[in-house]
Formats: C-alpha cells, structure tokens, sequence
C-alpha cells in the first residue's frame, strides 16, 4: 500500500532536528534508514504528519575504535558494520551477527541506531548489546545522557528514549584478548528475523579438565518482549569446562526465559531450540 | 512543512528534477515520474525483492525509500544496466538456464545477482542461495535463477572478469 500523506523535512543539525521535533511532539517521527518504518508506513500502522530524516545530520554515523572502546554512530548502516575491518578485529560477535539481519538491500540502508530504537524482540543488534555490555548515548534539547543497554529495553517495542529523544551512538567495551564470541540463530529462512538466537560471549582459558569458561555471558533474542540476559544460565556455567558449562547452562535456562509462542513456534519448541543454541554456542566459545 | 519538495536524482546517468509528494516511493517515481517500469512492486513492504534498485551503487528497496530521500544521489535501475551492457553476461545465463518464467522478479533478481557479481565473484552455490534469499520468485522454485547465476559467475571468472 502507500503511506498517507505526510511532510518531510531533513535537518542539518541536532538543535534544528530537536526543534522540529519539540514543535511537531506526537506527529512526529524520526527517520532513520526507513526500512523498518517505511515498512510500517505502507502498511498504514503508523501515521505520523512529520518526518524528520536524520540523515542530514553530520557527525552520526562512523565507527571509532579506541584501545579499550568502539563507538558505533546510530546512522552506521548494518552494511558498514559487516564490512568493517575494525569490528572483526574488535568485536567478532557483532561482525558474525551482521549476516542475519535481513538481506544485503536492507543492509545497506538500516541503522544501528534505528534497530536499537525500534527494539525488535528478535533484532538481532539489541541481543549484542546487552551481550557486549553496551552503553547508549542518548542526546536532547536537555543534553546527553547514557543509557546501559541492559536497562534501554524497557518491553515489547519500548525503550528508555524520551520524546524528542534520538539515539546519536553506541559505546561498546571491548572484550580481552582471550574472549572469544558466538552468534547463532534459527531462522526460516536467511534473512529472516529469528525464531530464536543467542549471542555468546566467554573467557576461554585452560582449565583442569580442557578449557573452562569464565566471564560467560548469554543474551537471546526471539524468546521474550525484549533481548533476555540470562543470568542464571550464566552464573551456571561459570568456571565450568565446556560441555558441563553447556549442560549447567541449559538445564538452568528455564528459570531465565519464559517464551511465548508465535504465529509458527510454541513455546516449548522455542525454550528447546534456545537450549539447543546454547549447547552449539558454548562449544563454540571452547573450541 | 512541506508536502511536495523539489528533488534531484541523477537516474542512469542523467540527472532529472522534479517536484514530488514527500510520501511517493523511489519505485513510483521511477515508474510514473520517468516512465521507467522495470523495478516492480510485489508486496509494498521489503519482503520480496522485485523493488531492488541501485543507489549510489548499492542494493536498495525501492519501497522502502522514498523519493525525497534519493535526493542528490544516484540511482541505477534494471534499464541502465542492461543498456549499458553491465549485466549481458548474467541475462544471457538467465535465458539459456530458464532462469524466468513470468519474468515479474527478474529485475530485482538480475540487480541482486550483479550485486554478488561485483562483490563476491567467487562466491559458493550455498552463498549464491544466501545472497538471492531476499528475492522472491513465484514461479520458478528458485533452482534454475541459481544455475543461471552460477554459470554467470563461472563463466566471467573465465573470461577474466571481461564482460
Ligand atoms: C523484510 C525485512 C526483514 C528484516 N529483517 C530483520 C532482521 O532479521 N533483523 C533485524 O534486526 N532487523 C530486520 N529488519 C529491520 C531492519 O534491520 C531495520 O533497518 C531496523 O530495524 C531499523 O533501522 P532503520 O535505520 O531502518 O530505522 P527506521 O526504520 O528509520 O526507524 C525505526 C524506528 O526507530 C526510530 N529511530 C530510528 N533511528 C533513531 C534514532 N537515531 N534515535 C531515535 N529514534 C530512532 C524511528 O523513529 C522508528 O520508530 C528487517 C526489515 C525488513 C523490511
Ligand atoms: S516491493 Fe519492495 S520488497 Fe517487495
Ligand atoms: S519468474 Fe515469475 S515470479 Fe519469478
């Protein structure tokens, strides 16, 4: 379908886009790369009177990698960050999980910043985030402010963004030298949004029987209202080598996700394909 | 605020500028604007790929953007590349392979394959798969569009890249 009518504007500077959107409140919408609003807007479930593209806006999008730290723009394409040298070198998991998000034409336009607002419970980039331990820059009239991911998802499609809000950047610390990353999912088809997925993080050192895993972490996505930490699947596996780790994690999975079925997956075949992932990715972590 | 902004778009290398409605598709502009009706529409909202258009060289959805927003750059279409003889290789293939049937996804099927063509001429059957999976064909079962992009690769990587 076409969208209803609407006017456009594209600012050239924060303060203008933050005027535009203080003027137009509610009937406002910031666009982004589009591809998840534009989407909506043909559908007719949303229709705001305003769009303010923040396209225009110098200084947005880009990947800066310091020694300890790698700050995402929130208008880096899901494209720039697949093909960046830095983040295979810095942050493997994020360069793993490109793949999955859509296909490569919607890549090439979508957002990191605009998958973190939109926060799509089986988005892949928000699961990364809270993984990564990731930190939000927030900025409006009233300043900037930093927001953990771990605390940004607030519930199904809603976040800690106020109105007139935009989401400018993405800290995210940089794992040490011997972590090792996995991102994994099941989907119907590539390019798909995920049934179910999980990104995985750990040490892996040597350990008396093979190599443990510490400083475990696991966050899914498809299998709750949000990105879901789980920090008892975590705290279970901590320490263990890696078949006990993926054994302890999985049988401790239950009392970290309660999912609810979709249109094509129950929920318990959701909970046994997320401990499916599990199993699959720490022995990924130690291999 | 504005309904209707001037736009300029540089389209197969010529630039053309018309005043549009801020909520008309890059797609529809192409068609109803220039006459160009090569990219087609299939579901209106990013799933099927039979949009896919170029802009500033890369793989777009031309439902998924809008007119205002291709202002300033440049958009390849389905036309330009084959006038231009960029993708002979990949039709002649897509002819002796059966690649079509009705021939509605061709466009966006021959726009996604390019694109693999320039950025992974080496690229695997299962990767082939991976890279076509955001277009949708309703008639073919997808076998033959692989073959024909298969033997496209094959058969440039042969003739050293040369079209
Ligand atoms: C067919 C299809 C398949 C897809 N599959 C996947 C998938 O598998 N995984 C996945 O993760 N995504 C998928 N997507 C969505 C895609 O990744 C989008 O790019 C992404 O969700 C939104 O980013 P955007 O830049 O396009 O944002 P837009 O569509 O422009 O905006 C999305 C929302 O975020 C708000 N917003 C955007 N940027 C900001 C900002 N900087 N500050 C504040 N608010 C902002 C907008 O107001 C809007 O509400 C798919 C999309 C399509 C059409
Ligand atoms: S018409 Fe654009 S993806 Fe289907
Ligand atoms: S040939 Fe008919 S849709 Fe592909």
């Amino acid at each position: 379908m076409k969208p209803p009518s609407f006017a456009y504007a594209r600012p050239g500077s924060l303060a203008e886009a933050f005027d535009l959107l203080e003027r137009h409140g509610e009937d406002a919408k910031v666009l982004a790369g589009g591809q998840s609003l534009i989407a909506t807007l043909n559908m007719r479930l949303s229709s705001p009177a305003v769009l303010v593209d923040v396209t225009g806006i110098p200084g947005l999008a880009g990947i800066a990698a310091a020694k300890d730290k790698v700050r995402i723009g929130a208008l880096t394409t899901h494209r720039a960050v697949e093909r960046s040298a830095e983040i295979g070198a810095t942050l493997p998991l994020l360069a793993q999980a490109a793949r999955h998000i859509a296909h490569v034409a919607i890549r090439n336009v979508g957002t990191f910043g605009g998958s973190l607002a939109m926060a799509d419970p089986a988005a892949e980039w928000p699961a990364c985030c809270v993984a990564l331990d990731a930190e939000l820059v927030l900025a409006s009239r009233a300043g900037e402010r930093r927001v953990k991911a771990r605390t940004f998802f607030r519930g199904l499609y809603e976040t800690d963004l106020k109105p007139g809000e935009l989401v400018t950047a993405v800290e995210i610390p940089v794992p040490g030298k011997d972590h090792r990353a996995s991102f994994m999912e099941l989907a119907r088809r590539v390019g798909d949004y995920a049934i179910v997925g999980v990104a995985a993080l750990a040490r892996a050192g040597a350990g008396k029987s093979g190599k443990a895993l510490t400083d475990v972490r696991l966050a899914y996505l498809g299998v709750g209202p949000t990105p879901m930490l789980a920090t008892q699947a975590m705290a279970a596996a901590e320490g263990k080598p890696a078949a006990d780790a993926a054994a302890a994690a999985q049988a401790a999975l239950d009392r970290d996700l309660k999912p609810t079925a979709d249109l094509h997956t129950s929920a318990a075949a959701k909970m046994h394909l997320a401990r499916v992932l599990t199993g699959r990715a720490l022995a990924a972590l130690a291999a | 605020m504005e309904h209707t902004l001037e736009t300029t778009i540089t389209v197969n290398g010529t630039r053309v500028t018309r005043r549009v409605s801020a909520r008309q598709h890059l797609v529809d502009f192409l068609r109803e604007e220039l006459g160009l009706t090569g990219a087609h529409y299939g579901c209106e909202h990013g799933v099927c790929g039979a949009c896919t258009v170029r802009v500033d060289g890369e793989i777009v959805r031309g439902c998924l953007m809008l007119a205002v927003q291709a202002n300033g750059r440049t958009v390849d279409t389905i036309e330009g590349l084959s006038d231009s003889g960029e993708i002979a290789g990949l039709q002649a293939a897509f002819h002796r392979r059966n690649a079509l049937q009705c021939g509605f996804c061709t466009p966006g099927m021959l726009m996604a394959a390019q694109d693999l063509a320039r950025t992974r001429p080496d690229a695997t059957r299962e990767e082939i798969r991976e890279h076509m999976s955001g277009n949708y064909c309703r008639c073919t079962g997808y076998h033959a569009i692989v073959d024909a992009v298969e033997d496209a690769l094959k058969q440039s990587a042969q003739t050293g890249g040369k079209r």
